[in-house]
């Protein structure tokens, strides 16, 4: 259907987009990669000229670097799953019947407008404070020991602290998904004797399969490089120290623009390396 | 909601923008400082600086972290965004050697940059050259509850060792009513928890580098200080000690919470005054403690500065607030309002000769903790830096927060003292290398 | 409807839902009382809940210490200006990829996605060095462009999703009539895709109402943001916890509020397309 007239007329539209996205990219891009060839040590004389490679190797080579990569993908990991797996059961909840409804899902979605530092430092100072936490309060007053979230679950913590972001997020696509299913093959499925799990697992799931898949992209982009959470609660202490933090840590703690550069390109290998992995899946689901 | 409403809300808002734009005056300080009591105390008071020198201020506020990380980017930048940087007295003698920082040569007579107290004033100098004017300074001593160290029959000596403090430490120690021993820092972060086990690791003897820049944290001395930290702390402190930093342990003692706290002399005004404080009346001040038969002891010397940039255009009205802030005046403006207990402490000798300050029970020893630090001998061995619960090198708050982020797992119990000091000392040696010093 | 629901069904279903709402809301919600509260009452034992004596103190303090309507119109300066500029510019290039698709559609969807996957720490002392040669360090427009690039990538799609379901039959119709590009794009395709644009709106403002990196570096007075405004709470000597709520209060009240009254614009806008 589409004439040369507006195959040209589409490419000038998409022109001034797809130009500041290239600029964007490339101009950061370029000198991240300029400044990764360079020992650039601003409290330390500035840029010193080519040392080629040696910001690679090293930061590689850094014991800190792997233990980052893995804490990287666990805590990506353990948001997606948690968001993943409860959004679904609170979207089949909020989809039932009931009175209230809208004002339910209000109460769900808020933590989504809650900035990521006002929301990590209500968590840490107000909940997680093993003194004057509220959790401190609640396992005293049953008589436990109250837990120190931030350092005997410090993974886990900031887990939860980005789920209970993340989550509305994933429910509120799921729910929509949800609402869309055709609930006569549901009571078809039901007529033919399907218990409410079978139902689930043959009929809302596959439906939920391209929601999913959209929940796990766009989560995935942000969640890579999440930083305020870190920063606010452990400060990369404790084995919670990301990519984006250890490459935080050599840029402005140590003052080291060239080794961070170096870790920013890793953190680009990364980023596509699990964005491949990501667009496979995704470009399967976005077809249908 | 609807597009139109979205659309008039921002228009509205444009217009505003513009408006207020055009209202600046004429001069215009911007300031970056810390969100500590002091400093915000010092913004309430900035309406006077206006009125006597037509200056207008615009204050910049932001938690220590955020703060350094702000002001370092825009001065190695030379971003310009600040006509006055509140810094350390790690940062001053760093940023001055590379030209960054107005010399403070320009202050006036009536300043009387001699009444500085000497440490400071070397503090925030290089090579003779004053870089940053000290708003407040400090160093660190014991605060312990008179009440429970007297129900626990000890006397705490005026100079304690660390054996004392254990010992004091178990016999406050109630954990029925929450009480805890002692609280000390943990929190990981060079100007946190590193800054504490530094000072700790002085006083048994222990030191960051040897004369050829080589980590020490393999030599018994560290194992000793750290085990006895850990020790101390697991059997006496707080639970998740590990997290807790100045602030932190600060409102642990305000809530009654610790028997004793050996933190920053700053300190003592907040937990002596009784709006916020419900152990005013009953803390009692001790120099910070040496292990038996080393001579140094575990104080440190800190300043909270104000620089000023070597890329502003307001040069001179920077030094007109400069020397307003850190005044004499200032200072009795402050004791006139508030009181003698709260002006900024530890600047000027000439505070400790006031006769009202005299009668403040923390001013002696405050000043005394302060004259007994020695940052170009920190420690018993000779270093060669300069800096007590630091090392005044660029390099140094990147490895002092991972090295005390390493400690901070062993303190909570997630690897054992002897992983955390290998680990320190590969670190320590890694960056040393990447740097070019070995 | 097509089944029955009992009554006492739909009363467990709206315990339960309620019950985790709440538990959901929970944290703003202390957030919010635990600011009327004194620095003494918020770090009670037991902690007390509602009966507690209101104040309004540390909203006082709050306001004296910061110059809050600055920081709040710079908030809603630099997000809003973002969003509409990055709605300018995406829709004519969403529009010409869900109509004029061609192989390359969905690798450039997907290349512009991949940028937002850099990490900003990385770059900042390019981008702090960028703005000080242009002398755009401390101002809204910097910001506006910045964060306007940041979102653009999502921007992108979620129009692209929108406009996919407009059936192409409707423009096809247009054309036979003799509309040109003008024409289609003004009164056929954009009152069909306000909806769309319109929740994209919400989500884009909501992010960039929330950046902290770019809005916290980038700023010193003139165009700081509520952002910045809360750096100077976060950890100050002493106890803290109400001035910190009240604070925070502040900070997340406007976009709340939005997003209270905007919510059924913005659950259209969270769907990118999933629902099929």
């Amino acid at each position: 259907m589409a004439t040369q007239h507006s195959r040209t007329a589409a490419r000038i539209m998409m022109t001034p987009a797809v130009f500041l996205l290239l600029v964007w990219m490339l101009v950061p891009l370029s000198m991240t990669l300029w400044f990764s060839f360079r020992r650039f040590l601003p409290l330390r004389g500035g840029d010193q000229g080519f040392v080629w490679f040696e910001n690679y190797t090293r930061f590689i080579s850094s014991s800190s670097f792997w233990p980052a990569v893995q804490t990287t993908l666990v805590i990506v990991g353990g948001v997606l799953l948690v968001s993943i797996v409860f959004g679904i059961l609170l979207a089949l909840l909020l989809d039932q019947p009931m009175w209230g409804q809208g004002v339910v899902r209000i109460l769900v979605i808020a933590p989504f407008f809650v900035m990521p530092t006002v929301s990590a430092l209500v968590w840490k100072n107000m909940f997680m404070d093993p003194t004057n936490g509220l959790f401190a309060h609640l396992w005293r007053a049953f008589g436990a020991d109250p837990v120190v979230w931030l350092s005997d679950v410090p993974t886990f913590s900031i887990i939860m602290i980005v789920s209970w972001q993340w989550l509305p997020f994933a429910t509120l696509i799921l729910l929509t998904a949800i609402q869309s299913l055709d609930s006569e093959q549901l009571e078809a499925a039901e007529m033919d004797g399907a218990g409410p799990l079978a139902r689930f697992g043959f009929i809302t799931l596959p439906h939920l399969s391209r929601a999913i898949t959209i929940v796990i992209l766009i989560q995935t982009i942000f969640l890579l490089s999440i930083f305020a959470e870190i920063f606010v609660t452990t400060g990369g202490a404790f084995g919670t120290r990301t990519l984006t933090y250890l490459i935080y840590q050599r840029v402005l703690e140590s003052q080291n623009v060239g080794l961070g550069s170096a870790g920013g390109v890793y953190a680009i290998i990364l980023a596509n390396i699990v964005a491949l992995f990501l667009m496979r899946i995704v470009g399967k689901n976005l077809d249908r | 909601m609807s597009l139109k409403t979205v659309l008039r809300a921002s228009g509205a808002a444009a217009l505003c923008a513009i408006a207020s734009a055009a209202t600046a005056q004429d001069t215009t300080i911007t300031i970056a400082t810390v969100n500590n009591g002091d400093m915000i105390r010092m913004q309430g008071y900035t309406d006077l600086f206006t009125e006597q020198t037509g200056i207008a201020v615009e204050w910049v506020t932001l938690e220590e972290n955020v703060l350094r990380q702000r002001v370092t980017t825009d001065i190695t930048t030379n971003g310009g965004q600040f006509d006055i940087m509140t810094i350390g007295m790690y940062e001053t003698p760093i940023w001055g050697a590379n030209g960054w920082l107005v010399p403070l040569d320009g202050l006036s007579d009536e300043y009387d940059v001699d009444d500085l107290l000497p440490a400071m004033r070397a503090g925030l100098s290089h090579d003779g050259t004053l870089y940053a004017a000290p708003f407040y300074g400090e160093s660190s001593m014991i605060m312990y509850r008179t009440d429970l160290m007297e129900a626990a029959g000890l006397e705490m000596p005026d100079a304690p060792t660390w054996q004392f403090i254990r010992e004091a430490a178990a016999a406050m120690d109630d954990p029925e009513n929450g009480v805890n021993g002692v609280c000390l820092r943990g929190k990981p972060g060079w100007g946190e928890g590193g800054a504490f086990i530094t000072v700790t690791g002085n006083s048994f003897g222990a030191r960051w580098f040897d004369e050829d820049w080589n980590a020490q944290f393999d030599q018994p001395e560290w194992a000793e200080a750290l085990n006895f930290y850990v020790n101390l702390m697991n059997d006496y402190g707080p639970d998740g000690y590990e997290n807790n930093g100045f602030n932190e342990n600060l409102s642990l003692f305000q809530q009654g919470l610790c028997g004793m706290w050996i933190d920053a002399t700053v300190a003592a005004s907040f937990v002596t005054n009784p709006e916020e404080s419900e152990v005013a009346d009953s803390v009692g001040f001790a120099l910070a403690p040496n292990s038996e038969g080393v001579e140094r002891r575990s104080n440190w010397l800190w300043a909270w500065a104000l620089a000023i940039p070597a890329g502003t255009q307001q040069a001179d009205a920077a030094l007109q607030f400069i020397e307003w802030a850190t005044s004499r005046e200032y200072i009795e403006l402050v004791a006139e309002n508030e009181g003698w207990a709260n002006v900024p402490p530890g600047a000027r000798t000439s505070l400790y000769e006031t006769p009202e300050y005299q009668d403040v029970p923390f001013a002696q020893m405050t000043l005394d903790s302060i004259l007994a630090a020695d940052p170009t001998n920190p420690t018993v061995d000779p270093v060669p830096y300069v800096g007590i619960q630091f090392v005044a090198i660029p390099e140094f708050a990147g490895i002092a927060t991972e090295v005390s982020q390493e400690f901070a797992a062993a303190y909570a119990g997630q690897q054992t003292v002897e992983e955390a000091l290998e680990r320190a000392q590969d670190i320590t040696n890694e960056a040393m290398e990447a740097a070019g010093y070995r | 409807m097509a089944r029955a629901v009992t009554t006492q069904r739909k009363a467990i279903n709206t315990t339960i839902a309620w019950a985790i709402g709440l538990l959901i809301f929970f944290p703003i919600l202390w957030t919010i009382l635990t600011s009327f509260k004194t620095e003494g009452e918020a770090v009670a034992n037991p902690p007390v809940f509602l009966f507690f004596d209101w104040t309004l103190e540390n909203y006082a303090v709050v306001q004296e210490r910061s110059n809050y309507m600055r920081f709040l119109w710079n908030s809603i300066i630099i997000a809003g200006g973002s969003t509409l500029l990055g709605i300018l510019v995406a829709v004519p290039a969403a529009w010409s990829m869900a109509f004029v698709p061609s192989k390359r559609t969905k690798d450039i969807l997907l290349w512009m996605l991949s940028t937002k996957m850099l990490p900003a720490v990385g770059v900042l002392y390019p981008i702090y060095l960028l703005c000080i040669e242009l002398g755009v360090l401390d101002s809204r427009a910097a910001l506006v462009v910045i964060l306007m690039l940041i979102n653009l990538p999502i921007i992108v799609w979620m129009l692209y999703t929108y406009f996919r379901e407009i059936p192409g039959e409707i423009l096809e119709a247009a054309r036979m009539d003799g509309a040109g590009l003008k024409e289609e794009l003004l009164y056929i395709l954009t009152p069909m895709a306000v909806p769309g644009i319109a929740s994209t709106l919400l989500l884009n403002f909501i992010l960039a109402w929330n950046e902290a990196f770019w809005t916290l570096n980038l700023t010193a007075v003139d165009a700081a943001p509520l952002t910045a405004f809360i750096a100077s709470y976060s950890s100050p000597e002493g106890l803290f916890f109400a001035k910190l709520s009240a604070a925070s209060t502040m900070a997340i009240a406007p976009i709340l509020i939005l997003g209270w009254f905007s919510q059924k614009q913005l659950v259209r806008g969270l769907t990118f397309g999933a629902v099929k």
